[in-house]
């Protein structure tokens, strides 16, 4: 095993374990801690995967500004030490057990049987990737239409999320 | 790879920097400790209510209008890494994104969510 | 050959004679490279509590710490036993771990931005090629720690000034963000060491070419920081002292630690992005030279810092929130649109006038740094005069006070 086999395992472990933990709290701050630690977990995944900027993307925004919202979603609206009401496990956790393990061994199975996915192909050179990525991303045979539509997406979301979040003056006058 | 494996052991040392002083702070420090002491307080009185009470709503929009700004500029940086090799029509889509992200935040102001009322 | 690299490989050669494996030997050499920078860091702040106090107190007429050792130098010192002494409280019904872990996660979250930092040409932790992105992704642990901090003492002092903290740091990190981009955009690289090595002359220097930027990124990283005039999140009269009200002794300190490591972290950022960092007359003869500028330019720019911590006051919430989104975000958003394309049609335009004068690189050079600079200059003064007329249309708007000669009846009349 290599030394970064064994970093990959500790650090999927930690990920996993930090996952379920983050479905099975009750107090919902800790839920969104733990979250923390998985996403954090996936961004040294990328870095395994020679993926830094993803890496770095991965901390900026989700553990940045989606765990961050979401933290401050959680104490703008509710108790939550007083939120225990209802049990975190209701009767059909076995059923949504066995449906999960069911989908997780066909994916196995099934990725498990394709040659490509087995055996990537290892990224030559990676000092280039973020340039390659940029200019992919602006070029006119590359994706230069999926970068503008990601604008408007954004722009549309930040219009709905103001939409929703803003309370209308007149209906409360 | 050698340079993440560098700052994997700077996180786990700069871990143990501050770690550090506040171990020997908890085993050395005095300890004179009473229940009244350990009490929530609010200017000298006992606290009034639960501590976890609603706060307003401009936080939350604040946090939105961020959190949309934070994904857009991500995608800027590679753009702007590869400014040397790209043509006048990628300069040209990366302005456009540029204005596309400012029309958002003229939606907002003009909605007045950047009020702080 | 480099004193330190040198070093190294001697260490490396030690290793290798008692037959230890050449990774095992390399990943020592990384963690002695490690110790060295956080306490070249540390150091440094411990040094800059001192001379904060000292210029502090010359700033404001009085002499500062003069009892401890030559010039009160030892007073870091005494400050440190002094919490020494303090009590380690936990607040009742506070949440252990999280109380905890945040005023370590606060300085973690300063510390890991000197992996990156250049020192010299020679000296620095590790080059990254996501660097820039990687001192912001950093900076949102301290976010977090400032959450964490509020929402575990159970206090609700703490938790308010957590959410104005949260509220000023995460609407700052837009234009800190946009105003990042300007000097990649420019060195079209996010290694800053190769931001850096971009700067080589006076006129190449960002600083030159994109003042703007630099303004931006100064007043939205003093922003992020907190420090005065932005230190609304530790309003003693409102909300008493912010998200670290609970904590006593050494934990304190560490937010205390991280704060001022925080300051003069964002001051050498400023340094190393737009003032050229290590670069410097003569510095490639002697790279050791770089380390002088390199501080140098750093402590220049801490020092308006805290000038700027003696001499302003407080800005009221409302004005911190309208400044953010209402002039820096705009200002980065013009700016961010116009620097591309001057770039662009400049870029080749020394070719054209090769003919005429001296080399094309010098010239491009020198017709883009222009150009940047009048576009820069430009968006400034429209931004000012844009405030300016707001400013003049909200005050006629509302008149407080009807002006003494108009609306005052005259005493006699009343009467």
């Amino acid at each position: 095993m290599t030394p970064m086999q064994v970093i990959f395992i500790i650090t999927a472990v930690a990920t996993v374990l930090a996952a379920i933990m983050v479905v099975s709290r009750r107090n919902l701050v800790h839920a969104a801690l733990f979250l923390v630690i998985t996403l954090f977990g996936v961004a040294v995944n990328f870095i395994l995967l020679d993926a830094p900027f993803l890496a770095v993307v991965q901390v900026l925004v989700y553990i940045g500004a989606i765990a961050i919202l979401m933290i401050f979603a959680v104490m703008l609206t509710r108790n939550i030490q007083e939120d225990g009401a209802g049990e975190a496990f209701n009767k059909n956790v076995g059923m949504a057990g066995l449906v999960s393990f069911l989908v997780l061994s066909l994916l196995v199975v099934t990725l498990g049987g394709w040659s490509e996915f087995r055996a990537l192909p290892p990224v030559a050179n990676t000092s280039g990737a973020v340039e390659a990525l940029g200019l992919a991303l602006a070029s006119a045979d590359g994706y230069v239409l999926a970068f503008e539509v990601a604008s408007m997406l954004l722009l549309g979301a930040l219009v709905g999320a103001i939409f929703v979040a803003w309370p209308r003056k007149n209906e409360n006058e | 790879m050698d340079n993440w494996l560098f700052i994997g052991i700077f996180i786990l040392v700069a871990g143990v920097f501050p770690a550090m002083p506040i171990i020997m702070f908890h085993l050395f420090g005095p300890k004179r400790s009473n229940p009244q002491k350990l009490e929530t307080y609010e200017c000298g009185m006992e606290t009034v209510g639960e501590t976890w009470v609603q706060f307003k709503v401009q936080y939350y929009i604040y946090a939105l209008v961020f959190l949309i700004f934070d994904v857009e500029i991500v995608f800027l940086y590679p753009w702007a890494v590869a400014f040397d090799s790209l043509p006048l029509l990628g300069v040209v889509a990366g302005v456009l994104f540029i204005f596309l992200l400012a029309d958002g935040l003229v939606y907002a102001w003009r909605k007045g969510a950047l009020e702080w009322s | 050959m480099d004193p330190l690299a040198a070093l190294g490989e001697w260490f490396l050669n030690l290793l290798a004679m008692i037959n230890l494996p050449p990774a095992v030997g390399q990943i020592l050499l990384y963690l002695i490279g490690v110790i060295v920078i956080a306490t070249v860091a540390l150091v440094i702040t411990i040094f800059n509590t001192w001379l904060e106090r000292k210029i502090a107190a010359r700033l404001q007429d009085r002499v500062g710490p003069n009892r401890v050792g030559p010039w009160g130098l030892l007073q870091p010192i005494a400050d440190a036993l002094k919490m020494l002494t303090k009590e380690d409280t936990t607040p009742a019904g506070a949440d252990k771990i999280a109380f905890n872990i945040a005023p370590i996660l606060a300085v973690v979250s300063v510390l890991l931005i000197w992996a990156v930092v250049p020192f010299t040409s020679q000296w620095y932790g590790t080059r990254l090629n996501v660097a820039v992105l990687y001192i912001a992704a950093v900076g949102s642990f301290g976010v977090l720690a400032v959450l964490m901090a509020g929402w575990s003492s159970n206090n609700k002092y703490a938790l308010l000034g957590a959410f104005r903290a949260v509220s000023q740091l995460i609407s700052y990190e837009v234009p800190l963000l946009l105003s990042l981009l300007i000097p990649v955009l420019m060195a079209r690289s996010m290694d800053i060491s190769t931001i850096v090595e971009k700067q080589g002359t006076l006129l190449e220097m960002f600083v030159v070419a994109a003042p703007l930027a630099f303004l931006l990124f100064f007043i939205s990283s003093v922003a992020e920081v907190g420090r005065t005039p932005f230190d609304l999140l530790e309003a003693e009269s409102e909300i008493v002292a912010g998200y670290h009200i609970e904590y006593s002794g050494f934990k304190f300190g560490m937010f205390q630690a991280g704060e001022f490591m925080h300051t003069f972290t964002i001051s050498a950022l400023t340094a190393i992005l737009f003032l050229g960092g290590w670069q410097g007359p003569l510095v490639e003869q002697f790279p050791i030279l770089g380390l002088v500028y390199f501080m140098g330019k750093s402590f220049a720019v801490y020092f308006v810092t805290m000038w700027m911590r003696s001499t302003l006051p407080r800005i009221r919430i409302d004005h911190m929130q309208s400044l953010n989104w209402k002039v820096l975000v705009p200002v980065a958003l013009v700016l961010l649109m116009l620097t591309p394309l001057v770039d662009f049609f400049t870029k080749d335009l020394g070719n054209l006038f090769s003919l005429f004068v001296g080399s094309p690189a010098e010239l491009t050079l020198s017709v883009r740094a222009g150009a940047l600079l009048l576009t820069n200059l430009a968006i400034m003064l429209g931004a000012i005069e844009v405030i300016r007329r707001s400013v003049k249309r909200a005050t006629k708007a509302r008149v407080p006070f009807p002006r003494r000669d108009e609306a005052r009846p005259p005493i006699e009349e009343a009467a």
